[in-house]
């Protein structure tokens, strides 16, 4: 209970408040619902930003549909879903973590903050693994973009489903240019996120270690969990719509 | 460290413990195993040819998963309802942008196509 009563010796009187209290808030409630409205405010603008490029994905299957057909031969679908199972996993101990932080288990709290970061950092390995494979093949955007024909031919080739165009060399190696554009930056922007998450849990981590949290005092750990969340539930889409093409 | 058995309240402006909402273990374990039944579901239909309708049960299956990740993992279903309203707007407008978008671009494609036509030899 030290840290609860711990209060401010600044000179606020009768108005004394705990360390964790920012002075201007009313009440540790007031507080968290403001931070929880300025969280939920900015997930809203994540959305429309990720939005942009679910829109140049949108156009380009609704009058391109070959260039997907074709594209996704190319992603591996088992180390997709892996990465999907990875991520939930890791939205579950996240969940968790905020759970015991309610409930003053710091240890366990921060326990579950690691694992919550060890699966953020399988998934950037994993996906690192993915890029590479891409790498290899001359499978880059744009200007680097130069790919092994055999490669496409054995990945996209053999495949009955392509549409017609895509079996004509000169288109599929368009298809692929056009398909691989929108895998980078719709996967590239969401890694970063990721990366963006792993330096926000490093900071909860940190702060749940120091001891600054309580039943009273959450929100932080709360609000970037619901971050971490976000970045879930975009990989949520992200999945279907890149490697379960049909 | 104190528990809430021991401790009174030491919150110093407001005494009411009930905003705060705790989601019960079981609840977050059992949205865990419907994700991960989702996904395995969503991969499993890519198995069957079902025409257009195989991107509907993909979106399909992952709204389902969404909307288990905001209500539970989210909270959403616990706090006030606000935040839901916050977030359904900014669904509102990824409709209306990536909808009015796909009208005007769908729009102009047989033009594109005949284009494409006539400057074949």
């Amino acid at each position: 209970m030290t840290e609860h009563t711990a209060c401010t010796t600044d000179g606020h009187g009768a108005n004394a408040h705990p360390a964790w209290l920012a002075h201007h808030f009313h009440s540790a409630r007031q507080q968290y619902e403001s931070g929880k409205l300025g969280i939920w405010i900015f997930l809203l603008t994540e959305v429309l930003f990720f939005s942009g490029l679910f829109c140049a994905y949108a156009v380009y299957r609704a009058n391109h549909p070959a260039v997907f057909v074709d594209g996704h031969h190319l992603l591996s679908t088992p180390l997709g879903a892996i990465n999907t199972i990875v991520l939930i996993f890791s939205s579950l101990t996240m969940a968790w973590a905020v759970r015991c932080t309610q409930v003053d288990q710091r240890k366990a709290a921060a326990v579950l903050l690691a694992v919550t970061l060890l699966c953020a950092g399988t998934f950037l390995v994993v996906k690192g693994f993915e890029y590479h494979h891409k790498w290899k093949h001359g499978l880059v955007p744009a200007h680097e973009f130069a790919p092994d024909e055999q490669y496409l031919e054995s990945r996209i080739g053999a495949h009955e489903d392509g549409s017609t165009l895509g079996r004509d060399p000169a288109q599929r190696v368009r298809n692929v240019r056009t398909f691989l554009g929108i895998y980078f930056g719709m996967t590239g922007l969401h890694a970063l996120h990721v990366v963006a998450g792993i330096i926000a849990i490093v900071w909860v981590l940190r702060r749940t270690v120091r001891g600054d949290f309580n039943r009273q005092y959450f929100g932080p750990v709360d609000f970037v969990g619901l971050y971490w969340h976000l970045v879930d539930l975009i990989w949520i889409y992200l999945f279907p719509l890149l490697y379960l093409i049909h | 460290m104190s528990d809430s058995t021991t401790t009174p309240q030491t919150e110093t402006h407001d005494g009411d413990h009930g905003w705060i909402h705790i989601v019960p273990a079981r609840v977050l374990l059992a949205v865990f195993a419907a994700l991960i039944l989702l996904t395995l579901v969503t991969v499993a239909v890519t198995w069957v040819d079902l025409g257009d309708l195989n991107l509907w049960i993909a979106m399909f299956i992952a709204t389902v998963k969404a909307s288990l990740v905001a209500l539970y993992f989210m909270h959403l279903r616990y706090d006030k309802s606000f935040c839901t309203i916050v977030f359904l707007a900014s669904l509102v407008f990824v409709f209306l942008f990536i909808g009015v978008v796909l009208l005007d671009t769908l729009q102009y494609q047989p033009d594109i196509q005949q284009w494409q036509r006539d400057q074949l030899p």
